[in-house]
């Protein structure tokens, strides 16, 4: 299988205090970290890919260590959610590739992580922006945790390359009232409740 | 007074390979963002000296945010800029009451030293807009490799009463500097020029 050709890391963190509502005395933390590689499959029908994403795994945990610094800890992190764009010169099966090392980075270096990571992907050009989902990193029906951040970079994805993409979250909406499964009442087995 | 703040954002962008080339140690930027309600959005204000006191506080905030985002110390930085983008109830001047008056001497404490002029734009915006913010080297503004730019955006900001206040801070240059002029090992760094 090819190397992992990294171009950029980008990282985006971002703190929410209001919007519009009460201040909270602690902002709700987002983090983003991007990775934009070359796609060793650009141009052409590849039939065997599965082996990079084998290749993958130590540019995952690499991002996923970055966001917990980040946000200041595995104890911290209560979302999370993982994305891909891919270049003109890919399809997107080779996004696809990201599903398991990027999950398997994320919850490897978090506990209680039984949650399926919410992913999106999509084939894009330079520019392209990709609205990433995030949902609860232990219960997926925790209906405060739902939420998202969008991502991407002015120079990204070349026709040749993707933009791997993995995001976490310190806690709820900031001004989270709809109800449903809370955080506090998650049972923690199945992954869902 | 104070800035209400909304919103901050801090984006860090490491370039290790440009055209094809390492680049070891990579080059590397950040941009800190604050989104900040405008006390004067909605009617004409004259006196404009509330948004010039926020300028200070953001100047101070942002700059440090840019050089922990990097990891360096203050010293380390090499380059800086700084950007408003004013929502729709605003006024341009608003933007430029924020960045010209009083933003930079607390950004250059963050960055010690700071002899150049920081580099500014500044327009008028609605979410998601794009604000590109113009970096040039911090004491000497002829440095041509350090001509450079970070691009922010915000799904959800600025909102027709607020203002994006971005300030951009680099330890390096672009990636394969090769347009000649002065270069950073050669600067003086008393005039702010060379």
């Amino acid at each position: 299988m090819p190397d992992v050709v990294l171009r950029k890391l980008i990282y985006s963190v971002e703190d929410v205090f209001h919007e519009g509502g009460p201040i909270s005395e602690i902002p709700l933390r987002r983090a983003a970290a991007l990775a934009i590689i070359e796609n060793p499959f650009a141009g052409r029908y590849e039939p065997e890919i599965q082996g990079f994403m084998e290749d993958l795994k130590p540019l995952g945990l690499r991002m996923a260590q970055k966001l917990l610094d980040l946000l200041g800890g595995a104890d911290k992190i209560e979302g999370y959610g993982k994305g891909a764009m891919i270049g003109e010169a890919g399809e997107l099966e080779h996004g696809a590739l990201w599903h398991a090392p990027g999950g398997y980075a994320m919850r490897e270096l978090l506990a209680d992580s039984n949650a399926i990571v919410p992913s999106t992907k999509k084939v894009t050009g330079v520019g392209g922006r990709l609205d990433v989902p995030i949902t609860h990193i232990n219960a997926s029906y925790v209906r405060s945790h739902f939420d998202s951040m969008e991502v991407g970079t002015n120079d990204s994805p070349r026709a040749n390359e993707m933009v791997l993409a993995l995001v976490m979250s310190t806690g709820a909406r900031i001004h989270n009232r709809a109800g449903g499964l809370a955080a506090a009442d998650i049972v923690g087995k199945d992954g869902l409740r | 007074m104070s800035a209400k703040i909304r919103k901050i954002a801090v984006n860090i962008e490491e370039t290790h390979r440009e055209i094809g080339r390492a680049i070891s140690p990579p080059t590397r930027k950040a941009v800190a963002v604050a989104v900040i309600e405008n006390p004067f959005a909605g009617a004409y204000q004259e006196d404009l000296n509330e948004l010039m006191e926020i300028g200070a506080e953001l100047g101070a905030l942002l700059g440090q945010k840019c050089v922990e985002a990097l990891g360096i110390t203050p010293a380390q930085a090499e380059s800086y800029g700084k950007s408003a983008m004013v929502g729709e109830n605003g006024e341009l001047e608003h933007a430029a009451a924020i960045l010209h008056p009083k933003l930079g001497a607390p950004l250059r404490l963050a960055v010690e030293k700071g002899a150049a002029l920081v580099a500014s734009s500044k327009k008028m915006g609605s979410p998601g807009q794009v604000l590109d913010v113009p970096l040039g080297h911090k004491d000497a503004a002829y440095v041509r490799s350090h001509f450079d730019g970070i691009e922010v955006r915000l799904n959800d900001a600025p909102r027709a009463n607020e203002i994006m206040v971005a300030v951009a801070v680099t330890d390096s240059g672009r990636p394969l500097p090769r347009v000649g002029g002065l270069i950073h090992d050669d600067v003086i760094g008393k005039d702010g020029l060379k």
